[in-house]
This record gives C-alpha cells, sequence and structure tokens, in this order.
C-alpha cells in the first residue's frame, strides 16, 4: 500500500496495525485532557457512563460532571443551561438515544441557541452488534445534518477521534461527534492532520474515489490495496467532517476521477453520500455511487460479521466499488 | 445600576397594569398569539421584574444577575413588555411582535432581545435548562439564582418531570420554579385534556418545597419567593393560582382564548376596562 501514499504522517504500513481500539476510547481519552487544560469543560451522561467513556471524565473531575439518568432529552437542555454560563458541555450516550430521542431539545435548545454543547454518540452504526437493530444508529448524521449551527464529526479511528473532541471543545457552537462500540484498527497518528471542515486524502487514485467516514475508512483503504492488484487504482479519502462537506476536495476528485463512491455505517438516504450528492449537482456534475445500509434495519451479530453482511467489510466496499466501476464504461 | 426593587403594591398593580394594556395592544397589532396565559402572568412577571429579580437593564449580561427562564414561550407577550417597562429596549417596538424584521419573534430567542436568556417554545425544555444554570451556580458557589416560569398544560411533557427528578438529586435549593396554574391548555382545561392533580402532591412526592399561592395577590408572590430562598436543600416550586385572561372579563377562566388575539372592538373593550381598573388603582392611593 506504499504505491499512492499521501503525506498525512498514518502508520507505516497499514496492512499491519499494532492496535485496534474503539473510536469512543480517543473520545473518553480528549475529555481528559480538556478537564486538565480547561475547569469550564463540564459533561453530562445518561446512565452509560462506562459505555461511553465519559467515566474517566468523572473519576478525576467528579465536580463537572453530571449524571443525568436515563433521561435524553433533560440530558440536552441541562447541558444548554450548563453552557448557557460560559461552560463548554460534552453529552454522551448511544446514539440511538442522544441524538435519536432528543433532536427537538438539540435543535431549539442546542442549535437555535447557538450554544456550545458537544453531542457525542457512541454505539453508532452496524458495529453495535448483538443489541441488533433497535440500537444500531444509522440515521443519525441525517438527523444532525440537516440543524443549523451544527457540526458534524464521523472520525475515523480513536486517535482521530481525540483530535476531533479536542477541536470540537475549541469551536465555539455546537457540535456532533459520532463514534463506535467495536474495537478498529488504530491507522492515524499523532501527527496526522486534523481540521474540521477539510478531509483527508489518504490515498490517491485516478479511477474512482472511495470517501468514507467512520470505521469505514480503514475498510475502505484495505478495499482499495485489493482493487489495486485487479488494475483499479482507487483514491481513499477521509471525510470526517460531513458537516460544513470538504467542497473542493470533491470537486477535484470528481474532475479527476469521473466516478465517486461514498462508503458509511449509516442509511445510504441522508448521510455522507447525500451530502456529497448535493456538492456535486450543483457544482461539478459526476458519477456518484452510494454505499451503505438500504434503507433497511438490520439485525444481531457480532459487529464484524454484520459489517461482512451487509458489505462494508473491505471486501463488501471492492464488490462494490468493481460495481460503480462498470457505471463508468 | 442593579434595578431598584419597588416595594409599594400600589406601584406594582399599575405596571400590573400596564403590561396587561401592552399585551393586548400587542396581540391585537400582530393579529396571532396568546393572549388568556400573557395577561394572566402580568401580576407575577410585574413582581418578578420589579422587585424579586436582581437584574441590570443597562447591562443584560451582569454576570451576577438572577436568571429569569420563561419556558412556555408562548406568552413571551408578557416577558417583552415587562423588559421593555423595566427599560432593557425602546417600548415602541412592542408593536412590532411577530412581524418581519422584528427583534420580538412569536416565541423568545436568545441573542435577538436583549434580557432574554433562552429561546423557548418546545414546552418543557426551559425547565432543563434552568436545571442546567442552576447546577453551575451551585457549583461555584454563586449568589444568583434561577427562576423558572412554566405553564401547567406543559406538565404533560415527559422531560418536564426529568428536570424534576434531576433537580431534586442535586438539592438545588438556588432553584425557584413557578407555575402559572391557570387550568387551561389549548385544546380545553387541563384536567379534561391529561390531568394535572393532585398536582402539588406530585412535586412534593418528587422532593420539591411546595408553595401555593394565589397569583395575583402580588404581595403573597413576593413572599412565597423569598421563602423559597430560605430553603437550601432542595427546590421549590410555587404552584400560583391564576385566572387565564384576568382583569379582561371576556376572556377569564376561558380556554378558547389561549391561543388567539382581540379583535379591534375586543382590544376597544379590554384596554377601556383596564383604564377603568387603573383609575380605581390610582384612588387607593
Amino acid at each position: 500500500m506504499t504505491d499512492s501514499k499521501t503525506d498525512m504522517k498514518l502508520i507505516p504500513d497499514l496492512l499491519a496495525p499494532t492496535e485496534s481500539k474503539p473510536s469512543r476510547d480517543g473520545f473518553g481519552k480528549a475529555l481528559v485532557e480538556l478537564g486538565e487544560k480547561d475547569p469550564n469543560v463540564w459533561v453530562l451522561t445518561a446512565d452509560v457512563s462506562e459505555s461511553t467513556r465519559t467515566h474517566w471524565f468523572a473519576e478525576k473531575f467528579p465536580k463537572r460532571f453530571v449524571q443525568i439518568g436515563v433521561a435524553e432529552q433533560n440530558l440536552a437542555g441541562v447541558a444548554a443551561g450548563i453552557a448557557a454560563c460560559g461552560k463548554t458541555s460534552f453529552i454522551s450516550a448511544y446514539g440511538v438515544f442522544s441524538p435519536g430521542r432528543n433532536w427537538d431539545q438539540i435543535r431549539v435548545s442546542v442549535c437555535y441557541n447557538n450554544l456550545p454543547v458537544k453531542v457525542h454518540a457512541s454505539h453508532t452504526g452496524l458495529t453495535v452488534g448483538e443489541d441488533g437493530a433497535s440500537h444500531q444508529a444509522l440515521e443519525d448524521i441525517a438527523l444532525m445534518r440537516s440543524l443549523p449551527n451544527m457540526i458534524v464529526l464521523a472520525p475515523s479511528d480513536a486517535e482521530e477521534t481525540r483530535k476531533a473532541t479536542l477541536a470540537a471543545a475549541a469551536h465555539p457552537g455546537p457540535v456532533y461527534i459520532r463514534t463506535a462500540r467495536e474495537k478498529a484498527p488504530v491507522f492515524t497518528t499523532k501527527d496526522t492532520p486534523f481540521e474540521i471542515g477539510k478531509a483527508n486524502v489518504y490515498r490517491d487514485g485516478k479511477d474512482v474515489a472511495i470517501f468514507a467516514c467512520g470505521i469505514s475508512v480503514y475498510e475502505s483503504l484495505k478495499a482499495a490495496a485489493a482493487l489495486k492488484s485487479e488494475g483499479i487504482d482507487a483514491a481513499v479519502i477521509d471525510c470526517h467532517t460531513i458537516k460544513p462537506i470538504d467542497r473542493a476536495t470533491i470537486v477535484k476528485y470528481a474532475k479527476k476521477c469521473g466516478l465517486l463512491v461514498s462508503v458509511e455505517e449509516h442509511q445510504i438516504d441522508g448521510g455522507l453520500g447525500s451530502a456529497i450528492a448535493e456538492v456535486l449537482c450543483s457544482e461539478q456534475p459526476c458519477l456518484l455511487y452510494r454505499h451503505g445500509v438500504y434503507n433497511r434495519f438490520c439485525e444481531s451479530g457480532p459487529g464484524l460479521a454484520l459489517l461482512a453482511k451487509y458489505e462494508l467489510d473491505a471486501a463488501g466496499i471492492a464488490k462494490h466499488v468493481r460495481l460503480a466501476m462498470k457505471l463508468k464504461k | 445600576m442593579v434595578m431598584k426593587k419597588v416595594s409599594d403594591l400600589r406601584v406594582l398593580k399599575l405596571m400590573a397594569n400596564t403590561i396587561r394594556q401592552d399585551i393586548v395592544r400587542m396581540l391585537y397589532e400582530a393579529k396571532s398569539g396568546h393572549s388568556a396565559g400573557s395577561i394572566g402572568l402580568a401580576d407575577i412577571f410585574a413582581a418578578l421584574y420589579f422587585n424579586i429579580l436582581k437584574h441590570d437593564p443597562q447591562n443584560p449580561q451582569w454576570a451576577e444577575r438572577d436568571r429569569l427562564i420563561l419556558s412556555n414561550g408562548h406568552v413571551c407577550p408578557v416577558l417583552y413588555s415587562s423588559l421593555a417597562n423595566a427599560g432593557y429596549f425602546d417600548k415602541k417596538e412592542l408593536m412590532t411582535l411577530r412581524k418581519l424584521g422584528s427583534h420580538l419573534q412569536g416565541h423568545p430567542h436568545l441573542g435577538t432581545v436583549a434580557g432574554i436568556e433562552n429561546s423557548s417554545g418546545p414546552l418543557g425544555q426551559g425547565f432543563s435548562f434552568a436545571v442546567g444554570m442552576a447546577l453551575v451556580a451551585k457549583n461555584e458557589r454563586k449568589r444568583w439564582r434561577v427562576y423558572a416560569v412554566l405553564g401547567d398544560g406543559e406538565h404533560n411533557e415527559g422531560q418536564v418531570w426529568e428536570a424534576m427528578m434531576l433537580a431534586t438529586k442535586y438539592k438545588l435549593g438556588n432553584l425557584t420554579v413557578i407555575v402559572d396554574r391557570n387550568n387551561i391548555q389549548i385544546d380545553g382545561y387541563t384536567e379534561d385534556v391529561l390531568p394535572l392533580e393532585p398536582f402539588a402532591d406530585k412535586y412534593r412526592a418528587f422532593g420539591w418545597n411546595v408553595i401555593e399561592v394565589d397569583g395575583h395577590n402580588l404581595k403573597k408572590v413576593i413572599d412565597a419567593c423569598e421563602m423559597s430562598k430560605a430553603v437550601f436543600d432542595r427546590p421549590t416550586v410555587i404552584i400560583a393560582h391564576t385566572i387565564p385572561g384576568k382583569c379582561v372579563p371576556f376572556m377569564e377562566h376561558l380556554f378558547e382564548w389561549h391561543g388567539k388575539p382581540p379583535s379591534k372592538e375586543q382590544a376597544e373593550l379590554a384596554i377601556a376596562e383596564l383604564e377603568n381598573q387603573r383609575k380605581v388603582i390610582e384612588e387607593e392611593g
């Protein structure tokens, strides 16, 4: 995978990562860093402190940690009140509950007030696994992307999540951060750049450009390596910011490749693929193949097995890129 | 300069009368909006902005101010009139309510008007917001208090009960919630739409200090707020029994007036009635 590497300071051998961690770990780690630096950072959770990794913050800064109980509407509203007193508040729960159950509170108490509340969802996507469809947040990007003043981030690994969390705290308004439960390879490093709104090109290519977010980025890199041996030269772009989307990079690759594939652990309507389509249709008409979950509820099973079944692992992504290539001809 | 407390009840009664007249004129001009609840809260808002709250209209962001969170945002005409009469902005602006380009949105918007602490409209949200503010004040040992005004019908929302539980958990003695118990909501009387009684007992069961008052008795409203300051280990709710549309006889008690403005004739009738009442208050001396 050295052939088309860009200067993004990724780990030396992408196919042999030495560390595997859930992205929520990066979030929890960043909260502790923030807590040490800034006495105005508060963290709130809805009875899921350990699984959202907010318990690390709670142990160190108990006075700035609020255990709300299983009450996600109150979670968002209380965080807004705290933020209105000059604080930066992070709320953390499973994606299906927050922002799933408190969209209205996020819309008015957070976004209409334009307060620095950072909404963190863990356990998003299919890889929640055994808990099944009720717990698999596959619509959250669509929900958050439609809100004025909201920034939407879906970082690709634990290290990028750490940076995204720090960047979210530095941003003056509302931010949504999407993370996952399942362990995934850590393939970015502390030197990999991260800037809200600026997509990272991890692999250049001329035939097709894969725009992915979250854990789909690493799977797409593996898919691109496999496709190379078949003569398909695929670029892979980490589109960690879905709002505001990086229009320049989308237009650049639309011109260069004439075919884009979006990959996300999310419903195909309303997420990353839709955001890309909105850019293309007005700025650079280009074929776009949207890959994700096809308007359906999925099922229980081990996270990685679900990725394979619903074709969001490297093999599945490679299959869909091949299908996309047929559109080009 | 911190606003001086008005203790003369006659002056406060005249202010409540002024606020009622403002509301009638604003809603007539706007041709839409919520009459009964706004008018029914005029006494409580006169007490809040001219006696109870520690605030400074010339310095709306004063860090040590008490915070007033309006949760049932649809009654905002009473808030806008109170703010304008206190000196936060020019009273002329009141007549722009709900119009294109106005600062006075149909439901309050944080940042558009000086003196407003929160955007509201979707019911229940202000309660949580107030709890968040009280948590910060308590954690940082601030001397300012948080007051939240809620409607009774608003208690249909589950979020209200979530916030109520959390306020007790954190022993928010710096939080006073005032509920406008006017017994009406859009579709009818509260006890027909979704019964709330035994309402005070519900708050008690949730661990709150409960005070019930006549919401049109200025002295009792002020006293209740003072009493709430003396309870440190739990939040206080003041259940203020009010008459929707109070002082405008053809509106009083009628849920039909929850969400409509007066016509030209009705507005003139209401103003004439309020002017008569004003003379009576003035003559009380």
